[in-house]
């Protein structure tokens, strides 16, 4: 027999560490391999599960960062003190750190798309030699809307980052904006050779994916991430089908070729 | 190896088959049907053969035996979880050419199409069956121009004619079974059809860019997104996993799966109040491509098998043969658009 896929197992809860008021991350425990990218079927009985990225990678642990938005995660956070959470996973493909390697990237987020992709950043960041030059470009709605508020200030000193948000009212430290205002400024070396990853609102993957390939990147040097829902993980519920592709399984990350393909 | 039998020897072999398997017909549910005084035919345990329905189409497939409309996958306390029991009994299904074909469908998702599923592999192993043969196609079949009429693969074929039964058995285990119950071993041959009224006519060409023809636009209107249409198929395969906890004790619930439909609000929703395909003609759009285009793209041969079980429920009369037959001239609609 295969081995039973839905059932979930228990992870302690090692941490909680709050950005905003309805988004934190919990640290948990978790053995086992897993990519920046990749996601976890997270469930509290009777209340269902939710398909949750993985926003860092520890040693025992992942970082789970999780926004209250539903009936799952409301749960999570009403009942997650000195609890345990169930899981199942980590499903779907992650990014492959060596598309990156050597090469000048950047990294474009729009609001929770930071989550899958903070793994990538966390590691070149601790790895600077490892990539020719590397800037960050996360976009938020306001300061109070920003995650991970105490790694941007780490990232800044390794890379050039970029924080903007769409409205600061009186708040000085972050520029304002859309993400998509600050492509023009990036000052690669070879436009042509250089990658980006571009995840967040599809609006906004759109109009950044434009903008990258007007500065001149190349198709197959962008990767994106898919955010659909994802009831069962494994290829089997439908749920995340688009075209001929399932989310769950191909992806969520793709390289834009065929990410553009794609449609609902 | 051919057999006749009466129905009395016909109903001993259901007997015999019932110690170690449930065998599913399709069979009349009195007052089942949508209206009141009407009838619903549908899969359901039969031990004689008086009770399958041989001259009529069955309105819903199969499939509810291998994916159960709802089914346990396992029990929870706060902080356990327990496996659904297996079925004690494997099954004997009795079906179609176009049905036994859909199992090669619903093997490609769940056995195929990344890991196994546990669930569908446990009943899977466990199942025979058995082909009933069609001597002339129902209304709005249109298994010929789908290439799924006939097919070599079964456990045994049968056919009732005269009031007798004609069997081929294909499988080993049931020789000595036969042989006692027979009357006599006359060569039998599946029964298939050859022609059908519907016809349909996949064009090619289909490309992405398809998803912008006006053909769709009809089905906004038309389409009420009950998702019949997904349920009575036999190669739908979706569902969604829902929790529910007991009533009597808050604390002790089960997760199952449970039925869904691409067609009916709520299938793409996400956290946060995203949904993809919000008007009923992209529902339809992708249902359509995902039968007769995209799933031939993954698995070399289209999902649709013809059975015409969805034309039959439409509340709307929404003719999903008709909706095929549509696509070539979507086809050209694009194309010239594309050179506009």
């Amino acid at each position: 027999m295969p081995s039973n896929e839905y059932i979930p197992f228990l992870t302690e809860i090692r941490d909680v560490i709050k950005h905003t008021d309805i988004e934190y991350t919990f640290r948990v425990t978790y053995e086992g391999n897993v990519k920046p990218g990749q996601f976890f079927e997270v469930s509290i009985p009777k209340y269902g599960e939710a398909p949750i990225s993985v926003s860092g990678i520890g040693n025992g642990t992942v970082d789970l960062t999780i926004r209250r938005v539903g009936k799952v995660t409301h749960e999570i956070f009403e009942h997650y003190v000195g609890d345990k959470l169930f899981m199942r996973g980590p499903y779907g493909n992650g990014f492959d750190i060596d598309n990156y390697k050597g090469k000048e990237l950047v990294v474009i987020v729009g609001g929770t798309g930071l989550s899958p992709v903070k793994g990538i950043v966390d590691y070149f960041c601790s790895h600077r030699e490892e990539t020719k030059n590397m800037t960050l470009i996360a976009g938020f709605k306001t300061p109070k809307d920003v995650l991970f508020s105490t790694d941007f200030g780490l990232w800044k000193k390794k890379m050039n980052v970029i924080l903007t948000v769409d409205n600061a009212e009186n708040d000085t430290t972050c520029k304002t904006g859309l993400v998509t205002q600050y492509i023009p400024q990036l000052n690669f070396e070879n436009f042509n050779k250089a990658v980006a990853i571009v995840v967040g609102p599809p609006m906004m993957m759109k109009f950044t994916t434009q903008g990258l390939l007007e500065r001149g990147f190349k198709e197959n040097n962008i990767w994106i991430s898919y955010e659909r829902k994802m009831c069962c993980g494994i290829g089997k519920c439908g749920h995340c089908k688009t075209d001929d592709t399932y989310i769950c399984l191909d992806g969520p990350v793709f390289n834009f070729v065929k990410g553009r393909q794609l449609f609902d | 190896m051919g057999y006749c039998l009466d129905k009395d020897g016909f109903n001993q072999v259901l007997n015999e088959w019932s110690k170690e398997y449930i065998v599913y017909a399709p069979k009349l549910f009195k007052g089942g049907g949508n209206f009141s005084d009407t009838d619903r035919i549908r899969y359901g345990e039969i031990h004689t053969v008086e009770e399958i329905i041989f001259d009529r189409k069955s309105d819903y497939s199969f499939k509810e035996v291998l994916l159960p409309l709802s089914q346990t996958l396992f029990f929870f306390t706060e902080n356990m979880v327990k496996e659904a029991d297996f079925p004690k009994k494997g099954a004997v299904i009795l079906l179609r050419s176009c049905d036994l074909n859909a199992v090669k469908r619903l093997d490609a998702i769940y056995l195929e199409n990344g890991s196994e599923d546990y669930y569908y592999k446990r009943l899977r192993d466990k199942v025979k069956f058995i082909l009933i043969g069609c001597e002339h196609s129902f209304e709005n079949c249109f298994c010929v121009d789908m290439g799924t009429n006939s097919v070599d693969s079964y456990d045994a074929y049968l056919e009732f004619k005269n009031g007798e039964i004609f069997v081929d058995n294909h499988n080993d285990a049931w020789k000595t079974l036969f042989t006692a119950h027979s009357i006599g071993t006359p060569a039998v041959i599946p029964s298939y059809v050859t022609k059908n009224e519907t016809h349909v006519h996949i064009p090619d060409g289909i490309t992405p860019d398809i998803a912008h023809s006006k053909m769709w636009d009809e089905y906004d209107s038309r389409c009420i997104n009950c998702g019949r249409c997904n349920f009575v198929c036999p190669t739908c395969t979706c569902f969604t996993m829902q929790d529910i906890f007991y009533t009597d004790n808050g604390k002790v619930g089960e997760r199952r799966r449970v039925w869904a439909s691409c067609m009916v609000d709520g299938f793409t929703d996400v956290a946060g109040g995203g949904s993809y395909r919000k008007k009923n003609g992209q529902r339809m759009r992708f249902k359509v491509l995902h039968k007769v285009y995209d799933f031939k793209k993954r698995n070399g041969y289209h999902m649709c098998v013809g059975c015409g079980r969805c034309d039959d429920i439409c509340p709307e009369y929404i003719s999903f043969a008709n909706s095929i037959n549509k696509l070539g001239a979507a086809v050209k609609e694009v194309s010239l658009n594309a050179v506009k």
